[in-house]
């Protein structure tokens, strides 16, 4: 009962976060351009909107995977919410491996709109998938990598004298290893945490690292054939992105959220600080070419990612 | 009308994405429409986008007059739109052609092309050559009060 209770409130939580942060992007990205921007409902006049609109599938489009792409994306950024809710919740809900469970749950926006694309018969979807594609053999790598300092830290948590561990891949293992100071502030938890930043601005999908969709190009890429309801599917899973990739990198390397006494005040501070840089890159950088941003990633975020976990082993 | 009726069209006012179709415009009326998302107007403070793809989109903007070679893309743009969706004909040779009218290349007004593929079509008109952005936001607003 208390798991169902959890799993709701993590995803109706996020989704509500979720549109509001997307409300605020858009609020900063008008502010910045001296505009007025749009009203604090608008994520959600857009959702309501596509939902009650018509679903149009083309001949050339494969039905199935078509259609269940956005419904497989939004499960998952669910389960990787109810996740994170629940270790922040009750630390004791934390089971071994939960570290790796949401490191696949949060791949999946981005192989659901590479399968989405490539069933949705477009030409531009097609490009857009095997942008998608590069996009994420270029970030995964590092954004692994770049867990090792925090797993390590857990490590030494857990160790006694007669039980050493090399590292936990435990949450709750994670968050207890930060009582005493987060893991970013370690030089290797930092690097590690620049690293990590880099690929959430690649994983929500943004400038400079759009290039999937890149609407000036594109015209849409991966979710140029999506209508309707399966738009809406895909609009909301990249709102609660939005949210649930921060709250990942504040459990995993910035101390976890906590409500009492100053995390009342600390956690969200975290929260703005790591969407204000999202929203800043964004609008302050120009689209990459797709080669430029597999070389950003695999030269300079990889070797980046590589120092650090190497560095935590005499941390 | 049943509330869901009611949230659908909340949904469907305050948030209008655009998708622009240039039949044989002269330009004069894409470049006021360019206007519209600077921030002396700032249209999305209305929920208005400018949408990548038809299938996005719940408005089509229509320029020009309809010359033979678009009249069966427009169409084919309508076909492929999303439903319910509106079609704004923008400028004087959008709603009646204009000085093109006895032109060669004229290949029916916008309204009669769009009918043709669908009868009950939601068709507003906005003039001026080209209309002042003022005008255009006042059109779709009054177009959306219809609804």
């Amino acid at each position: 009962m208390q798991t169902i209770l959890i799993v709701v409130a993590a995803v109706l939580g996020s989704i509500v976060l979720g549109l509001l942060f997307s409300w605020v992007d858009r609020l900063v990205t008008a502010r910045i351009q001296w505009r007025k921007g749009p009203p604090v409902y608008q994520p959600l006049a857009d959702i309501v909107k596509l939902l009650g609109k018509e679903t149009v599938v083309s001949e050339s489009a494969s039905l199935w995977p078509f259609l269940l792409a956005p419904v497989l994306g939004f499960a998952g950024v669910c389960a990787a919410a109810a996740i994170l809710w629940a270790v922040a919740i009750n630390p004791d809900a934390s089971f071994v491996g939960d570290l790796i469970v949401v490191i696949y749950f949060l791949t999946f926006p981005s192989l659901v709109l590479i399968l989405g694309a490539s069933a949705s018969g477009n030409p531009y979807g097609a490009v857009g998938a095997g942008r998608e594609m590069k996009l994420v053999i270029g970030y995964e790598l590092p954004f692994v990598l770049a867990m090792v300092p925090a797993i390590v830290a857990a490590g030494r948590a857990l160790s006694r004298p007669g039980f050493e561990l090399a590292g936990s891949f435990k949450l709750s293992a994670i968050l207890q290893a930060q009582q005493n100071g987060a893991v970013a502030g370690s030089l290797a938890g930092f690097l590690a945490l620049l690293c990590a930043m880099a690929v959430m601005q690649a994983k929500l999908g943004v400038v400079p690292f759009d290039q999937p969709e890149a609407e000036t190009e594109l015209t849409g890429g991966v979710i140029l054939e999506y209508s309707g309801p399966a738009l809406a599917m895909i609009k909301l899973m990249r709102a609660m992105l939005l949210f649930v990739l921060p709250l990942f990198i504040i459990t995993v390397f910035w101390g976890g959220v906590s409500l009492r006494g100053w995390g009342l005040l600390a956690t969200p501070l975290k929260v703005v600080v790591l969407l204000v840089v999202v929203v800043l890159m964004r609008n302050t950088n120009p689209r990459l070419r797709i080669e430029q941003a597999m070389k950003f990633f695999w030269f300079i975020v990889t070797p980046v990612a590589v120092i650090a976990s190497v560095l935590s082993a005499y941390a | 009308m049943s509330v869901l009726d009611k949230v659908k069209l909340w949904g469907l006012k305050k948030s209008p994405w655009v998708y622009h179709v240039n039949t044989g415009a002269c330009n004069n009326c894409d470049i006021e429409v360019l206007e519209l998302l600077t921030p002396r107007f700032d249209v999305e403070r209305l929920g208005v986008l400018l949408a990548c793809s038809p299938r996005h989109a719940d408005a089509l903007l229509v320029t020009g007059i309809c010359t033979r070679q678009a009249r069966p893309r427009l169409q084919e743009i309508y076909r492929q739109t999303a439903k319910p969706c509106l079609v704004v004909c923008l400028g004087a040779c959008a709603c009646t052609a204009g000085i093109f009218h006895d032109a060669w290349h004229f290949a029916g007004p916008v309204d009669e092309v769009i009918r043709e593929v669908d009868p009950d079509a939601k068709i507003i008109y906005i003039p001026g050559c080209p209309p002042k952005p003022e005008a255009m936001i006042a059109g779709i607003a009054k177009a959306l009060q219809d609804l």
